[in-house]
């Protein structure tokens, strides 16, 4: 019965976006914006449908439904419920649900936000988001179907894949990440829209989807960020990146649409770099759907990979769609956007963000060529090659650490020209917060001249961007006698994209500084113990105290219980432990971390003898990581100032036709 | 538009679409042994499971690769949690039982896994027809460049890999196999 519901929902929801996306182009042809509304109705039953077929998966998960395939691929009556609907992306099938749902959504508020809009370039968007959607469907429908009848019913399954319910990041991480990936669809099919519509010179495109974009950036970004912090509790091995494959497709498109968000300023503000973001905005959703197609399609070796099946073929044929569609709609479109600006002198903001782009889009294509690399090698020369993480190191720190450069410089720079006093001025908190945390750096013992240099810079672009938020703040104490708190709240609701940017831009410099810190000063010791021995690393004292065992719900648990020992003193418990699933084969390692405001002591237990005699267990001090978590945060936060609305729409308009700032600035 | 910039741009995207066709004809996993033609590692390894009939080897006695020179061997590894070594089982197990007396040898190699769950393994699957050993701290899996189980490795009987499967293996294949070690061994003379 659910599984007729949520698959029949399927078969609808495909007619009505297949019939929408043709019916959408005939009705704006014949000039019929009477039409129109059956377009949109199309969107919004999509949604409906979609969410019905969601929602009846999750049913079908939970009640353990074992007549639906999905259910009895990844379901299990021991798994705990709330792992249980977390499972709903735990495999391809519910993970291309969730997917068109997701889209579904996206797809319907944005076309409801902009029903009333003139022109043609809403329609064209919608009946793009919806011939995506219908992509999808087809996917749903054909290999990556879930709702597959199963006969005779099992009346057990095998349970989600063990890591993935090892950790609740699994029910944070990937949602974001697909909140993230599919929302970069709205930008595209508004380009898309705005190509088709011959609206393509104008801005009106970026704007309707600002807000939409700085989204589905945040949620990207939280969803990288939250990946590497999983991996790190997870995994065991005290990382949280390994430029894998999986890893490098969500952060391609990242790079480009990061590209983007600091670009369109250009053209907002000067009407240049027009093609350049069409192409970066196009490139990017491109982008998304080619690192699905390698994670899903087994094309490239990866720890991540899904089940494979005849689903690479489909995707590589949507690619082809895409990419022909794309590329011959802008390359026709191209004559149509010259530039109406030119640049003005070499030092001003529009100069950065011309090497902040050309830094981001190189590198794009090097962590690109990186991946694809063992396809081409073998392509052309018939050999296997796998391309590590030393080649994406060695790439990459370079332009990282110039990226961070530039976010001191960029911010500093006013529009069109610079003046030297008035720089100098800017630039100069940055350069002594810079150089107090190299010589910090150097005196700790860094000997890596790029890890000086990022410490540098790092502490460089965190004064210029802090500087922004103070002298703003004390300028409008002085000039409002407003208390210090209002003053900074009005400061940043007044431009909300602009300080929204530099919160971001800190979040980035502490994400850098854990890094860097992480890569720089780490250390680990590992060490056989009996009960009462320690194991110093970095300092910090560890006291095996016992191990024990347990059954769970869902697994059996066998763990280590280590004192943190300040002197004589026990100053707290970690108790790393390993996790026996019955579907898997080995055990599931599952560090525990004790953090600090100045790092994180992380523990493994890697081996045990049966009677609790003696463990190994590996201890890493891992300065400085929690910070890269609490940069994620600041990040997101920077991407919510960005999208939270204005708050003086009119200010703007007043300051825009001539009025003088200062007004505009105080309005409530 | 502009449709001879547009033309130039599809051109642009017809080797990266057939980069990625062709891709998917490819299995990323799949590397290639550098074993074959080579001499295979040698070995000694206890007997934990004995076999049946006239192949069968006591439990506990050595199997060493030296020993075996003038034999086709068939090594396949494989172990109790293994799903695909299920699926190879019940063929490799009847093809090996239809060499009796012949110049050949097959033998299992219990690979990251205890004896007693192999030889539980073997009740369940209804037996196994040649010998199994086992190989401790999976040693011999290290020297054969193991990548997974199940995997079975042809030698012939001048001791040289001369083929390598990954994977299930099927009844027709291995009889292919080893018929062709037999016939080029007893070409050269060697099977007097």
């Amino acid at each position: 019965m659910t599984r007729l519901l949520a698959s029949n929902a399927i078969v609808v929801a495909a007619a009505v976006t297949a019939l929408g996306a043709v019916f959408g182009p005939v009705a704006i042809r014949r000039g019929r914006r009477e039409w129109l509304m059956y377009l949109y109705a199309a969107v919004y039953t999509n949604f409906v449908l979609v969410s019905l077929s969601t929602l009846a998966l999750v049913y079908g998960l939970v009640s353990h439904d074992f007549s639906i395939s999905y259910v009895a691929q990844v379901g299990s009556r021991a798994t705990p419920t709330f792992y249980t609907i977390i499972s709903l992306w735990g495999a391809l099938e519910g993970s291309i649900v969730f997917w068109a749902w997701v889209l579904g959504m996206y797809a319907a508020a944005v076309v409801w936000f902009n029903r009333t809009r003139e022109g043609n370039l809403v329609p064209y968007a919608a009946t793009t988001l919806l011939a995506v959607a219908l992509f999808f469907h087809i996917l749903l429908l054909g290999p990556a179907n879930p709702f597959q009848a199963v006969f005779p019913v099992p009346f057990d399954g095998p349970g989600p894949n063990p890591l993935l319910q090892n950790h609740i990041l699994m029910a944070v991480h990937p949602p974001l990440l697909y909140l993230g990936y599919v929302g970069l669809t709205v930008p595209f099919a508004f380009a898309v829209g705005a190509m088709l519509s011959g609206e393509v010179a104008d801005d009106a495109w970026i704007r309707l989807t600002r807000r939409w974009t700085i989204t589905a950036w945040g949620f990207l970004t939280a969803a990288i960020i939250a990946g590497m912090w999983w991996s790190y509790e997870v995994l065991g091995w005290g990382g949280y990146w390994a430029w894998d494959p999986v890893e490098n497709a969500s952060f391609i498109p990242w790079l480009t649409c990061t590209a983007y968000l600091h670009s369109v300023m250009v053209q907002e503000r000067r009407g240049m770099l027009k093609l350049w973001n069409l192409n970066l905005m196009v490139g990017t959703f491109v982008l998304t759907i080619l690192g699905t197609f390698l994670t899903r399609s087994g094309i490239i070796s990866s720890v991540h990979a899904f089940t494979q099946g005849t689903i690479g073929y489909f995707f590589l044929g949507f690619i082809a769609i895409v990419l022909l569609a794309t590329l011959v709609l802008v390359a026709g479109n191209s004559d149509k956007l010259g530039s109406e600006g030119r640049l003005d002198a070499p030092l001003s903001r529009e100069t950065a963000f011309l090497l902040n782009n050309l830094f981001f889009t190189v590198f794009m294509f090097t962590v690109l060529i990186g991946t694809l690399f063992p396809l081409v090698a073998e392509a052309v020369r018939g050999v296997k090659v796998s391309v590590g993480t030393p080649f994406f190191n060695r790439m990459s720190i370079p332009m990282m650490v110039t990226l961070l450069f530039l976010m001191g410089v960029g911010p500093a720079l006013p529009w069109r020209k610079a003046a030297g006093p008035e720089l100098q001025r800017r630039l100069l908190p940055g350069v002594v917060v810079g150089v107090v945390l190299a010589v910090a750096a150097l005196i700790a013992g860094a000997r890596n001249a790029y890890a000086v240099l990022a410490f540098l810079f790092a502490g460089f672009a965190l004064g210029v961007n802090v500087e922004e938020f103070v002298r703003g703040t004390i300028a409008r104490v002085k000039a409002h006698g407003e208390a210090w708190p209002t003053a900074l709240s009005r400061l940043v609701s007044g431009n909300r994209r602009r300080y929204g940017g530099y919160v971001a831009h800190i979040g980035v410099v502490m994400v850098a500084l854990g890094v860097t810190a992480s890569v720089t000063f780490k250390a680990e010791q590992e060490a056989t113990l009996k009960p009462g021995e320690s194991l110093t690393v970095a300092g910090h004292t560890v006291r095996f105290k016992g191990a024990w065992g347990r059954e769970e719900q869902q697994r059996q648990v066998i763990g280590a219980t280590m004192e943190v020992m300040a002197g004589d003193r026990v100053t707290g418990i970690i108790e790393p432990r390993m996790n026996y699933y019955p579907t898997s084969s080995s055990p599931v390692p599952t560090p525990q971390v004790r953090s600090m405001l100045t790092g994180d002591l992380y523990l493994n237990l890697m081996a045990f003898r049966p009677d609790g005699s003696t463990i190994t267990v590996k201890a890493i001090w891992e300065p400085l990581v929690p910070w890269i978590w609490m940069g994620g945060l600041v990040l997101c936060i920077g991407a919510i100032i960005g999208v939270l609305p204005q708050r003086q729409r009119l200010a703007e308009a007043q300051s825009a036709s001539g009025a003088p700032s200062a007004l505009a600035e105080g309005q409530p | 538009m502009n449709w001879k910039r547009a033309s130039i741009a599809a051109a642009a995207a017809a080797p990266v679409i057939g980069l990625f066709a062709w891709g998917l004809t490819r299995d990323p996993n799949n590397i290639p042994s550098p074993l074959p033609g080579r001499q295979a590692p040698s070995f000694a390894l206890a007997v934990f499971a004995p076999g049946q009939g006239g192949v069968a080897r006591p439990i506990g006695d050595t199997v060493r690769l030296a020993d075996l020179r003038g034999k086709v061997v068939v090594l396949n590894f494989w172990a109790s949690w293994c799903l695909a070594c299920r699926d190879e089982h019940a063929a490799l197990s009847a093809v090996a039982a239809t060499y009796e007396g012949q110049p050949v040898q097959f033998l299992g190699v219990l690979y990251n896994d205890v004896p007693d769950k192999g030889t539980a393994w073997i009740a369940e699957m209804g037996g196994q027809s040649y010998p199994s050993v086992n190989d401790p701290g999976s040693r011999v899996a290290i020297d054969y460049g193991l990548y997974g189980v199940p995997e079975t490795f042809f030698l012939d009987a001048d001791g040289r890999v001369a083929f390598k499967n990954t994977g299930p293996v099927s009844a027709g294949m291995v009889r292919l196999k080893v018929d062709s070690l037999i016939a080029a061994h007893a070409k050269s003379g060697g099977a007097k």
